[in-house]
């Protein structure tokens, strides 16, 4: 009964350490797949920001980013196997009674391969509806929803603006995105149809391209800063009015906060660790104090204190090792009702489960030794005289 | 060299500092004990005859003087070579049978094979074990605990722990003094059978009874070796228990 107790102690600590590291690694490996979401070997191209009278304007803001150097970068930059100009407002949609304010993103044909985003229904616009600005758009899953319920949207007409637009697809569903945005809110048409029909004006909020080798990556970042430097006339010595993201950077961004996360949660699971180490010495202690005659037994009969010694570090181990086991089964119960209940998504990893264990062990030695010092350190003849 | 003695104590002093204060428990003794023997050592609370007793179980060190066990000098080695002579070539019987609780009579008696350094398989001890818990009339009850034993039981298994490793010289320290006067000859009556076994007994006891099961009797007194005499009058324990069973069957009359 006593050693229930004493290995409750690290049954919650373990437990805790395994939960929490779970919930930790699930909301890492969450933030990964959105990050994965955006496409692969992605670069991203920011317009902005410029300084005009001391006053800076944020990303996207100046509109520094013209149609003519996407097409520099498509024609110059070597690698590149996708580019597409975006524009993005947000405007409301109708079609018959009803309507519905969503964002309206302006792309190229090739976003669609980029972002790695098949349609549901339908079919994606044309390169041809690109260059004639044609009034054709593919709607998400949920404007769909909110504007035209359970009937069909494809081949219907969305009013965007009073202006008539074709629907050609729907998109599949991708759920919320890390800044919890809904992603598939959303009419993406072809950019010169936004820019003319919608938004007006010629500037790029940003340009997205995609490199076919991810070795190139690097190279292509550079090539690209380059050309647009030139191409802005930007002096050395002076600030880009752009900037460039890669999607690495982005996740890297995305999974160092999670990371943070994981360590903060685990720290505070191991502290309960620790306090259940404790918990084993003092139990171990008592158990010294109380076999004090056993201890001396065993002496007379011949045991030496490397004997004794590892007699009751054994105990202790196995004590909070038992207790270890017993607190990862109950860690993996406790992530899977977490994860059904809260739907926090956990992921419990072999390598965790591995540390917790041996962290454990490690806890039942650390905290057994003093105890088993002390024990291996009696005197025979006081120990065999306690009462 | 050792002139045939197994146990050779040659002016062994002991002296415990408890604080500014200094207690001389042994002040000087000098002792041979030929193998074969069964000595009692005799003496009141406080005339030394404990720590002389701890002293020759390789329990405790003396201060000065020389300890010459089985012709080899203890009397300055470390805890671990002490612990080594305890285990091959001294028996321990105590006064409260001192044996792990929780614990079969089997598994009590192995102990000492357990601490040997000998790497005997579970069976090889097993056997071992039996056999001399079966030489000591307890066969059937090995794997009983403590609990389950009466005080006389207990003794017989502490004695088959002491002899386990076959010891140069078994020491009981009032190995009668938890148990009722029947059950103490009975014991008596082990020891002598040891003892024609040809195996040395030295015995702490302060009841002269007991004493008398003995062939040669010690006593101490502040330190000292009293007297050190032959026991003339020797009880034999197998005559002692008819006598009680006649003077019963007599009373029952």
């Amino acid at each position: 009964m006593r050693s229930v107790l004493t290995a409750l102690g690290i049954i919650i600590g373990v437990g805790a350490v395994i939960a929490m590291v779970g919930i930790g690694n699930g909301a890492k490996a969450q933030v990964e797949t959105q990050i994965a979401s955006l496409g692969q070997n992605v670069i991203l191209i920011f317009s902005g920001s410029t300084t005009s009278s001391g006053i800076r304007t944020g990303w996207g803001g100046a509109g520094t980013l013209k149609i003519e150097d996407a097409e520099a970068i498509r024609r110059e930059v070597p690698g590149v196997i996708g580019v597409s100009e975006e524009v993005v407002s947000t405007t409301q949609v109708a079609a018959g009674n009803q309507n519905w304010f969503t964002r309206v993103y302006g792309e190229s044909a090739d976003y669609f391969d980029i972002r790695q985003w098949p349609l549901a229904d339908g079919a994606p616009f044309t390169p041809q509806d690109v260059r004639s600005a044609n009034k054709v758009c593919v709607i998400g899953r949920t404007t769909a929803t909110q504007v035209y319920g359970n009937e069909d949207p494809v081949g219907q007409i969305l009013r965007i603006k009073e202006v008539p637009f074709t629907i050609l697809g729907v998109l599949t569903p991708k759920g919320l995105s890390t800044q919890g945005v809904d992603q598939d809110d959303i009419v993406i048409m072809p950019y010169t149809s936004a820019m003319k029909r919608v938004l007006g004006g010629t500037n790029l909020r940003n340009i997205n391209v995609q490199i076919g080798d991810g070795r190139q990556i690097e190279a292509a970042q550079q090539q690209i800063i380059s050309l647009l430097r030139q191409r802005h006339n930007i002096r050395p010595g002076r600030d880009d009015d752009f900037t460039v993201r890669n999607q690495q950077e982005i996740a890297e961004a995305a999974t160092e906060t999670s990371r943070v996360m994981t360590v903060l949660l685990g720290a505070i699971a191991g502290v309960s660790l620790v306090v259940g180490g404790i918990g084993i010495m003092n139990i171990m202690l008592v158990s010294v104090t109380e076999r004090t005659r056993e201890i001396g037994v065993r002496m007379a009969v011949g045991a030496h204190g490397s004997d004794i010694l590892t007699q009751f570090l054994i105990e202790a181990v196995t004590l909070s090792s038992v207790g270890g086991v017993i607190g990862i089964i109950c860690g993996i119960g406790a992530s899977r009702v977490l994860s059904i209940y809260a739907h926090w998504p956990t992921l419990i990893s072999i390598s965790s489960i591995a540390i917790a264990f041996l962290f454990s062990a490690a806890v039942g030695v650390f905290f057994g030794f003093y105890p088993a010092r002390k024990a291996s350190a009696l005197d025979p003849i006081e120990a065999l005289r306690y009462e | 060299m050792n002139n045939g003695a197994l146990v050779k104590l040659a002016d062994v002093h002991k002296t415990y500092r408890t604080g500014e204060m200094e207690v001389h428990a042994v002040r000087g003794v000098s002792l041979e004990i030929r193998p074969g023997e069964f000595v009692a050592l005799m003496g009141a609370s406080g005339s030394g005859k404990s720590t002389l007793m701890n002293i020759l179980g390789c329990l405790d060190r003396p201060t000065s003087g020389h300890y010459m066990l089985d012709g080899a000098d203890v009397s300055g080695l470390d805890r671990d070579r002490l612990a080594d002579i305890r285990n091959r070539k001294i028996g321990f019987v105590f006064q409260n049978f001192n044996l792990l609780p929780r614990t079969s009579a089997r598994e009590n008696v192995e102990l000492p094979l357990v601490y040997s350094g000998q790497r005997l398989t579970n069976a090889q001890l097993r056997e071992k074990a039996d056999l001399v818990l079966g030489s000591i009339g307890l066969a059937g009850r090995e794997d009983h605990h403590p609990s389950q034993l009466s005080g006389g039981q207990q003794q017989r298994v502490a004695i088959a722990r002491a002899l386990i490793n076959d010891p140069e010289v078994v020491l009981a320290d009032e190995p009668t003094g938890n148990l009722d006067s029947r059950t103490s000859i009975e014991i008596m009556g082990i020891f002598q059978q040891l003892n024609e076994r040809g195996i040395t007994i030295i015995m702490v006891t302060h009841e002269q009874d007991i004493a008398n099961y003995a062939q040669r009797n010690v006593v101490m007194r502040d330190g000292v070796v009293l007297s050190d005499r032959a026991v003339t009058q020797r009880l034999n324990a197998t005559r002692e228990i008819q006598n009680i069973a006649t003077s019963a069957s007599d009373d029952g009359t």
